[in-house]
């Protein structure tokens, strides 16, 4: 799959998020191919192949949030795309300090 | 609005699905102050509540099936656990997102409060945060309460 181009909601998320939180991190992974299957995405047809997405994304801009805050922000920033068509999005949200925390363990 | 989707969670049966009554879509400007009513009343009537696509018998979705299961994983008491299935009531799908001011589904409440969907739920599971959130709401019993041969070191 990392060998097809990203398409526009991919590159809509990647834009937005960085600007926002200017991650030290963002890995933006398009899931929706393993989704075509379920029962709304055969009832749209198949969804447009940009339907659900998974962003682990390292920021200071979280440092002092509580995880629904930091994904409150990250919703707020992608509220047109889930207006268009953005199904699920599954978020890891981290500080630079609780990231490099997990890398230790 | 809300008795099929009522019904369709409670019922071990195989659900139908909702058919929407067409003068509900012309009173649609004054559905939203219900709705929310409607919604507000849910999560004060049960401790846990999940807003979920299909049923903790059939999910229709992987994470709504994850959240019903760290639920069930948690020991949360049937009694104490109402779970909507959105699928059914497409009036009810956009009127909790609206009402959460949360995009997607599954939408977990405990005690009337919104905690989180499908990732904060995992991870508070995997934290012991939600352990501690359900014992705090009264949802399941404080763990002093095991009978002491458990606790003695």
């Amino acid at each position: 799959m990392s060998s097809e181009a990203s398409g526009p909601v991919e590159v809509s998320i990647r834009d937005k998020l960085k600007t926002l939180l200017q991650p030290s991190e963002l890995v933006v992974t398009n899931d929706s191919w393993q989704h075509r299957h379920h029962a709304a995405m055969r009832a749209s047809g198949g969804g447009s192949g940009e339907t659900h997405f998974s962003v682990n994304i390292v920021s200071d801009a979280f440092k002092g949030k509580s995880t629904i805050q930091r994904h409150r922000m990250i919703h707020a920033a992608l509220s047109d795309e889930f207006a268009q068509g953005l199904h699920a999005l599954s978020l890891k949200t981290k500080t630079p300090e609780e990231s490099q925390k997990a890398e230790s363990i | 609005m809300f008795r099929s989707a009522f019904r369709a969670t409670l019922s071990p049966l195989r659900v139908t699905p909702a058919v929407t009554p067409r003068s509900l879509a012309i009173a649609r400007r004054f559905i939203t102050q219900e709705a929310k009513q409607q919604i507000q009343k849910a999560i004060d009537a049960t401790p846990v509540v999940l807003f979920m696509k299909g049923t903790p018998e059939q999910p229709q979705c992987g994470f709504s099936r994850a959240a019903i299961q760290v639920l069930e994983l948690q020991g949360v008491p049937s009694d104490k656990l109402k779970t909507f299935d959105v699928l059914q009531d497409s009036e009810l799908r956009s009127g909790i997102k609206e009402f959460s001011e949360w995009p997607t589904i599954p939408q977990l409440y405990v005690a009337g409060e919104f905690v989180g969907g499908c990732d904060i739920l995992l991870s508070m599971h995997q934290s012991g945060e939600l352990e501690e959130l359900l014992e705090k709401k009264g949802v399941l019993p404080p763990l002093e309460k095991v009978p002491s041969e458990m606790t003695k070191s």
